[in-house]
C-alpha cells in the first residue's frame, strides 16, 4: 500500500495536447512530498489548472507518468474513482451541488463512495462544518451562502473524505477581497496540521506563510521549482521576476 | 335553429369521466413518466463518447421525430403483437390490450421528445459540477444520477410539464385505433345518439380547460424558479 | 415471425383501380404536400399577424392575440378538426351549412385550414419571441427616424425577427407536414391514410408502413435542406444568430 518514503505526488515528464497543434503541458516534472505544501503560480493560461487536474486524472494526459501515493494513474488496473476519493479537490468556483443542502453536499460522497452510514457521514460533516465555522448554515442550500462561506463548505466537503492530499485550484480568485482571508485562514490551519497540499494561487502572502516550495509555470512549462526562500529571494528567470513584480505591485 | 341538449352531457358524464378521462389521464401520466425515464437514458446515450451508442440514440430520436404520431400509432398497433410473439416465443402474434399498446406507443414516441429536452438540460449543467463529482470519487453513473440528472430535471421542469400537456392532447389520437379514451367515449356517445355537436363541443371545452389551467400553473412555476435563480 | 414478406407488392395493382400500390401511396403524398402547403401559408400569415399584435402596446389587441393562441394551443388538433368538420356546418345559418357540407374536397379544405390555424398559434409564439429578442433600441431607433409603427415593423423589426426565428420555423414547418396526417380522421386520403388503406387491401402491413416511413424521412430531409439554403440565402453578413 502506501510507501512512506516516496513522495505523495510524483509527476515525470508529463505532456498533454488539446489538439495536435496545441500542447498545453510540456514535459512537466515535479513532486510533492508527504506533509509538504507546494504553491503553483504563473500567468493566466499557462496550464496551472490543467496540471493540477492531471493529478487526480480529471484531465487525461498523453505522455509521462503521474504517481499518487505510489499508484500510477496510467496503469489500466488503477481504479480512478477510488483514487480520486482519497484526494481532496477545491475549485475556483466552489462547485457545491446547488440542488443539495449543505449537509447533503457533505454526506453524498461519504455515503455513496466510502459506504459510510448516514449517521457516521452526518457526524463527520457536522464536525467539519464546525471547524470551518459554519455550523448554523447546515440546513441551507449553497445559493443561500456567500462565496467565502461556500468555499469553506467545499473545503469541508473534501476533508470529509479523509484525503491523503488536497488540491486547490485558485480557491480565492472568484471571491470578493473581504472573503479571501476567511478561506485562506482555513487553508493555513490545514497546512500547519501537516496536510499534503498542492495549491494553485496568486496569494503570495499565503505562499510566504506556509509553502515549502513554489513552482512557477509559463506557457505549459515548469520554469522554476524551488524552495520558497530561494524563489522569493532570487527568482532566476526573467519571466518569474516579471510575474512577481506584476502581482506584488498591486 | 339548433337546440343545444345539455341533458345528454349530464346523462353520459359518469361514462365519459370513468371510462374515458381515467384512461386518458392514466395514459398521459404513465407515458410521461416512462418517456422521461427512457428519454433521459437516450439523452445520456447521445452524449456518450462511445460512437455506436451515440449513433443509435441519435438515429432513434431523429426517426421518431420525423414521423407523424398517427403513423407511429399504426406502426406499433401492428408491430407490438409480433414483438410480443418474438419475446414470449408464442405460436401466434400476442394479443396486446388496447391500454398496453397505447402505453408502449406513447412511451417510445415521447421518449424521443423528452430526450431532446433532457439533452439540453444535461448540457446546461456546468462542466465544473461534473469535475467536482468525479473529484469526490463518484463514478460516471453516480455523477449522472446524483449530480447532473437531478439538476437537469430541475432546470427543465417547466419544459417537461409543457411537453406533458402536449402529450395529454396527443393521446386523443388513439381515436384512430378505436380506443375509448376521453375523446373516444365522447365520440361513441355522439354517434350512438346523433349528438355530434354537444359531445364534440363539450370534449373541446374539457380539453381546453385542463390544458389551459395546467399551462397557467406551469407559467407560475416558471416565474417562481426564475426568481430563485 | 410468421409474417409473409412481399416487397413486390408495390408493383401490384391496387383494387381502387388507380394503378399500382406505389401509385396509391404517391397520390397520398400529393395530398399530404398540398394540405401541408396550404396549412403552412395559413399558419405563417395568421401566426405573423397574431405574433405582431401581441407585441403592440394596445391592451385589447394583445388580449385578442393571447386568446387566439390559447384557443388553438389548448385543444387537441383532432378535436379542432372535428369542430370544423362536424360541428361548424350545423351552427351556421342553414344555407351556409349546406354549402360547407357539400363543398367538393371538404375534408381537404377543412383539414388544411384546421391544421393551418392550429399551427398559427405556434408560429405566433415564435414571431412574438423573435420580435422580443431584438434590442429595444431597434424599435426606438425606428421611431426616432420618424417611421410609423407599421413602417418600423415592416422595415426594421420583422426582417431581423424572421431571420432569427427561421430555425424554429423550420421545425414548425415539419410539424405542419406531420400534422396533416391527423386529417385522415375526417376522411382526407393523404399519405398515412393511403398507407393504412394499402395495408387493409393487401395485408402487407409492414411493407406499407416502411414505405410511408421512408417517404416521410425523405420529405423531412428535403424540407430541412431547403430551409437551410433559405437560412443561408437570407443571412445577414456579420450577424450571428444564436444557433
Ligand atoms: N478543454 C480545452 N480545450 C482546449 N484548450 C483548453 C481547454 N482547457 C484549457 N485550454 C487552454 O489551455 C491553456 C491552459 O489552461 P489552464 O490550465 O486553465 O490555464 P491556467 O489555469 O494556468 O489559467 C489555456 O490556453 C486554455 O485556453
Ligand atoms: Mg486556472
Amino acid at each position: 500500500m502506501s510507501n512512506s518514503a516516496a513522495p505523495m505526488i510524483e509527476m515525470a515528464a508529463v505532456s498533454k495536447w488539446y489538439s495536435p497543434q496545441f500542447q498545453v503541458l510540456k514535459d512537466c516534472t515535479t513532486s510533492v512530498d508527504r506533509g509538504e505544501v507546494v504553491v503553483v503560480c504563473g500567468p493566466s493560461g499557462s496550464g496551472k489548472s490543467t496540471l493540477i487536474k492531471c493529478v487526480n486524472a480529471l484531465e487525461p494526459f498523453q505522455a509521462g507518468t503521474i504517481r499518487v501515493d505510489g499508484i500510477n494513474l496510467s496503469d489500466p488496473g488503477t481504479n480512478l474513482p477510488k483514487l480520486r476519493a482519497r484526494i481532496g479537490m477545491v475549485f475556483q468556483h466552489f462547485e457545491l451541488f446547488p440542488h443539495l443542502k449543505i449537509t447533503e453536499n457533505l454526506c453524498l460522497a461519504q455515503e455513496k463512495v466510502l459506504g459510510r452510514s448516514r449517521e457516521e457521514a452526518m457526524a463527520k460533516g457536522k464536525a467539519l462544518l464546525e471547524r470551518v465555522g459554519l455550523s448554523e448554515h447546515a440546513e441551507k442550500f449553497p445559493g443561500q451562502l456567500s462565496g467565502g462561506q461556500q468555499q469553506r463548505v467545499a473545503i469541508a466537503r473534501a476533508l470529509a473524505m479523509d484525503p491523503i492530499a488536497m488540491l486547490f485550484d485558485e480557491p480565492t480568485s472568484a471571491l470578493d477581497p473581504e472573503m479571501i482571508t476567511e478561506v485562506l485562514d482555513v487553508m493555513v490551519e490545514l497546512a500547519r496540521e501537516g496536510m499534503t497540499m498542492m495549491v494553485v494561487t496568486h496569494e503570495m502572502g499565503f505562499a510566504r506563510k506556509v509553502a515549502h516550495r513554489v513552482v512557477f509555470m509559463d506557457r505549459g512549462e515548469i520554469i522554476e521549482d524551488r524552495s520558497k526562500d530561494e524563489f522569493f529571494g532570487s527568482p532566476r528567470s526573467d519571466r518569474a521576476q516579471l510575474f512577481l513584480s506584476k502581482i506584488l505591485s498591486h | 335553429m339548433f337546440q343545444f341538449d345539455f341533458d345528454i352531457i349530464l346523462k353520459t358524464l359518469p361514462y365519459l369521466l370513468k371510462e374515458g378521462m381515467v384512461f386518458t389521464l392514466t395514459l398521459t401520466a404513465l407515458a410521461a413518466l416512462g418517456g422521461l425515464v427512457l428519454g433521459t437514458l437516450l439523452a445520456l446515450m447521445r452524449l456518450s463518447t462511445l460512437p455506436g451508442i451515440a449513433l443509435f440514440a441519435t438515429g432513434y430520436v431523429n426517426l421518431m421525430r420525423s414521423l407523424p404520431l398517427v403513423l407511429v400509432i399504426f406502426w406499433f398497433y401492428f408491430l407490438v403483437p409480433y414483438i410480443g410473439q418474438a419475446i414470449l416465443r408464442t405460436e401466434r402474434p400476442v394479443e396486446v390490450g388496447a391500454f398496453a399498446s397505447a402505453l408502449i406507443t406513447f412511451t417510445l414516441f415521447e421518449a424521443a421528445y423528452f430526450s431532446e429536452i433532457m439533452r439540453a438540460g444535461i448540457q446546461s449543467v456546468p462542466k465544473g459540477q461534473l469535475s467536482a463529482g468525479y473529484a469526490l470519487g463518484l463514478s460516471y453513473r453516480q455523477v449522472m444520477s446524483y449530480v447532473v440528472v437531478p439538476q437537469a430535471l430541475r432546470n427543465m421542469l417547466p419544459v417537461i410539464l409543457t411537453q406533458t400537456i402536449v402529450l395529454f392532447q396527443d393521446t386523443s389520437l388513439v381515436y384512430v385505433i378505436s380506443i375509448t379514451d376521453f375523446l373516444g367515449a365522447a365520440s361513441k356517445v355522439a354517434q350512438r345518439d346523433g349528438r355530434l355537436i354537444e359531445m364534440y363541443l363539450f370534449a373541446a371545452l374539457v380539453y381546453f380547460l385542463i390544458s389551459f389551467l395546467a399551462s397557467l400553473l406551469v407559467r407560475r412555476l416558471q416565474a417562481r424558479t426564475a426568481i430563485i435563480r | 415471425m410468421n409474417y409473409n414478406w412481399n416487397w413486390g407488392i408495390f408493383w401490384e395493382l391496387n383494387p381502387e383501380g388507380t394503378g399500382t400500390y406505389l401509385d396509391m401511396l404517391l397520390m397520398g403524398l400529393r395530398w399530404t404536400l398540398a394540405a401541408a402547403a396550404l396549412a403552412a401559408v395559413i399558419a405563417l400569415v395568421f401566426g405573423s399577424i397574431i405574433g405582431v399584435i401581441r407585441t403592440l402596446p394596445g391592451r385589447a389587441l394583445v388580449l385578442a392575440g393571447d386568446a387566439w393562441v390559447e384557443f388553438f394551443r389548448n385543444i387537441p388538433l383532432l378535436v379542432q378538426l372535428f369542430l370544423w368538420y362536424f360541428v361548424l356546418p350545423e351552427l351556421l345559418p342553414r344555407a351556409a351549412g349546406i354549402w360547407l357540407k357539400t363543398l367538393p374536397n371538404a375534408s381537404f379544405w377543412t383539414g388544411a385550414i384546421g391544421v393551418g390555424l392550429f399551427m398559427s398559434s405556434r408560429v405566433a409564439e415564435q414571431v412574438k419571441a423573435g420580435i422580443r429578442s431584438l434590442p429595444r433600441g431597434q424599435s426606438m431607433a425606428g421611431t426616432a427616424l420618424g417611421l410609423t409603427t407599421a413602417q418600423t415593423y415592416r422595415y426594421v423589426l420583422l426582417p431581423m425577427a424572421f431571420r432569427i426565428i427561421l430555425p424554429p420555423l423550420t421545425s414548425e414547418l415539419l410539424n405542419t407536414v406531420k400534422n396533416t396526417s391527423v386529417a385522415l380522421t375526417i376522411g382526407l386520403m393523404e399519405l398515412t391514410a393511403r398507407t393504412r388503406a394499402m395495408q387493409e387491401y393487401s395485408f402487407q402491413v409492414f411493407e406499407a408502413f416502411t414505405a410511408a416511413t421512408l417517404i416521410y424521412l425523405a420529405l423531412n430531409a428535403a424540407l430541412t435542406f431547403l430551409m437551410r439554403r433559405l437560412e443561408r440565402a437570407v443571412a445577414v453578413p456579420g450577424y450571428v444568430t444564436g444557433k
